[in-house]
């Protein structure tokens, strides 16, 4: 990597005004003249960043990682100059695209074709260097059938295939890419994921804005995390994703344990623990009979996004629970295969037969877990190798 | 030197071409005689005049082919109207562009001017049509009408940069333009022979010539239709005041391109 800075950030601020009567017609002018000419004294600043300093370096894939509402996009912006700073400075060492969103640009009254050289040319290209680039777009978006169609007769995943397409065209010295690229269908997905490994395969300068983790530890060189407008850390991407779970972890558990309403019959769940302990996670919880007998009792695991990793319960392992003394108290443990992330662990009872639930707890746990592994996948523990060091050699 | 002017304006050169293609293909999208409109509107226009102005009240029977007359007056007026009243709420109409992508801004609005460029030259062919089945006869005067049309396009440009620069802010501006505009068509001589306003008042006649639009008109009506027209030369002879139309066009032009400019890096978070 080349120490050479491409992007500098140097002390910048921006504030939005906020006027709390918004002065928008000659009619203000009368009504409330005093503060038209004065200069509109109720209007409040919104500080959406202050004093945010960094370089990018040459060829560095460089992350921007924060909570909704932390500046990111308004810092991408004040890269791509769309907005101006309040204070401080930007320069930027070259020519700089930036992707805020896909196909930009685009009319949906004007055919495939026309789209690709309209939004070509707003990426800065020519006729004639669309022209010799026109059939590799149309190829890669797999849209040959379809150029000379409305754009409005494409479906939502065409049009996002030919935007791409088009997108990963620009020649840049530096190239801004807001997380929106990243929607879409699996395909799509690995499609910008391919394209993410090529840019870094080929140095490419680029700054990259994410809310997963997985990708900044993957892709990033360096990143920095911003919170409530502010810097918190620059740096190295394992530390930035650490720190940025322990800024989501107080926000999301306040919000545990609510809506779970205690059940008037069957059986209900209390006492509920869980720990960690030699790479091991020892859980339990009590249930206490509300009337019923038999009952099966078991969790699920999930990971942020809300989808279920893995769970089990108590008919799955072959184990009957009678409250005939009314209450019991199991004891769960599962191996720690969680990686970097945050993990909620739902638990639940229901009758014998798994018809009717007596009571289930969302969110009973919230697991942050930033794992020594660094992997960007959760680590089985039961998988075995064995190393044979004689095939390899020819006898 | 050219090379370091073409390397700077390129990247708004190419966009400019896009823009202004793309809203020649989309203009009459769904109409049935589509780009025949840019003829048929103001030939419309024209006919209502004269049926109203020329038949009945009898207006510029003085005047030697007063329809040709009239329709170049109609066709310049038009152009105005269409580059302004569009380019009021040109930069408010991209405003999605705006926020997503930092490209020059004034491209936008020159771009609306452009397109009404062209729909202006081929409104002058039919014009120049109407000449020939007149029979006028065209004189050296001719060579004057570039440099005419060259003004009136500097003109309204101007005003679309001060126009939609303003709009971004105050979202009155295109009621109360729409309003200028009415009242501007009668302000300025394209339906009455300026003569006629000379029998009442001459001051008033000489101060309606101050507009720069009647000077356009007037000065293209002394170029291509007939020499016995008021024009600011003849009307002002021997005095400065007829500069006075050409200082408000430089002086509106000026000071709406420092408006706009100033105004530009703030168009993508006021929209």
């Amino acid at each position: 990597m080349s120490e050479r800075i491409a992007i500098s950030v140097n002390n910048v601020s921006k504030n939005f005004k906020l006027p709390h009567q918004k002065v928008s017609s000659i009619k203000d002018i009368f009504i409330r003249p005093l503060q038209v000419f004065r200069g509109n004294k109720t209007v409040e600043a919104q500080h959406a960043l202050r004093n945010i300093s960094f370089d990018v370096r040459e060829g560095e894939f460089f992350g921007i990682v924060g909570r909704n509402g932390s500046g990111k996009s308004t810092l991408l912006k004040i890269l791509a100059e769309i907005y101006q700073p309040t204070r401080g400075e930007v320069s930027v060492r070259g020519r700089l695209v930036p992707f805020i969103e896909l196909g930009v640009g685009f009319n949906p009254e004007l055919t495939g074709r026309e789209n690709v050289y309209l939004s070509g040319a707003l990426n800065g290209f020519s006729e004639k260097e669309i022209d010799a680039m026109y059939d590799d777009i149309v190829e890669f978006a797999e849209l040959e059938a379809f150029m000379d169609q409305k754009l409005r007769n494409y479906s939502s995943g065409m049009q996002v295939r030919l935007a791409f397409s088009v997108a990963t065209r620009s020649e840049a010295d530096v190239l801004l890419i807001d997380e929106v690229l990243a929607v879409g269908d699996a395909d799509f997905q690995r499609k910008c994921f391919d394209y993410f490994k090529k840019l870094k395969k080929d140095k490419q300068t680029v700054v990259f804005v994410t809310h997963d983790m997985t990708a900044v530890r993957e892709y990033c060189d360096r990143a920095i995390l911003m919170n409530d407008s502010r810097t918190v850390f620059v740096g190295d991407p394992d530390k930035v994703a650490d720190e940025y779970l322990k800024i989501l972890l107080p926000k999301n558990s306040s919000s545990s344990n609510k809506a779970n309403t205690i059940p008037k019959e069957g059986a209900k769940i209390t006492n509920q623990n869980l720990v960690l302990k030699n790479n091991k996670y020892h859980m339990d919880f009590t249930i206490e009979s509300l009337g019923a007998k038999n009952v099966i009792a078991g969790f699920k695991v999930s990971d942020a996004a809300g989808r279920a990793l893995f769970g089990t319960n108590s008919r799955i392992m072959q184990k009957s629970i009678d409250l005939k003394g009314g209450k019991v108290k199991l004891a769960w443990s599962f191996d720690d295969i969680l990686h970097d992330g945050l993990y909620d662990i739902d638990i639940v009872v229901s009758n014998d037969t798994l018809t009717q639930v007596f009571h289930k707890i969302e969110r009973a746990f919230t697991v942050r877990k930033a794992s020594r592994q660094r992997t960007p996948y959760p680590v089985y523990p039961g998988i075995t190798v064995e190393i044979d060091a004689r095939s390899g050699i020819d006898v | 030197m050219m090379d370091q002017l073409k390397q700077r304006y390129r990247y708004s050169f190419i966009i400019l071409k896009q823009l202004v293609v793309t809203d020649f293909k989309l203009r009459y999208k769904g109409s049935v005689l589509g780009y025949l409109w840019t003829l048929l509107r103001p030939l419309a226009l024209f006919a209502v005049l004269y049926v109203v102005f020329v038949n009945f009240l009898r207006f510029g029977d003085a005047i030697p082919h007063y329809p040709v007359y009239l329709l170049l007056g109609v066709v310049l007026w038009s152009y105005f109207v269409e580059v302004t009243v569009n380019g009021v709420t040109s930069i408010v109409g991209k405003g999605d562009l705006m926020r997503k992508l930092a490209f020059p801004r004034y491209v936008v609005v020159v771009a609306g001017s452009v397109s009404a460029l062209i729909n202006l030259v081929i409104n002058l062919l039919v014009v120049m049509l109407f000449i020939v089945f007149n029979g006028v006869d065209l004189t050296w005067n001719i060579v004057w009408l570039p440099l005419i049309i060259l003004e009136l396009f500097i003109f309204a440009l101007g005003m679309s940069f001060l126009l939609s620069a303003l709009y971004v802010r105050f979202r009155d501006i295109n009621y109360v333009w729409e309003v200028l505009i009415q009242a501007g068509f009668y302000l300025t001589p394209i339906l009455y022979p300026l003569s006629l306003v000379e029998q009442f008042s001459e001051f008033a006649s000489k101060f309606l010539l101050i507009n720069p639009m009647a000077q356009i008109i007037q000065d293209a009506r002394y170029a291509l239709v007939t020499v016995q027209t008021d024009t600011v030369h003849t009307v002002f002879a021997g005095s400065l005041y007829w500069l006075i139309p050409f200082t408000i066009v430089a002086v509106v032009t000026v000071a709406s391109a420092i408006y706009f400019r100033h105004k530009s890096p703030l168009f993508a978070e006021e929209i």
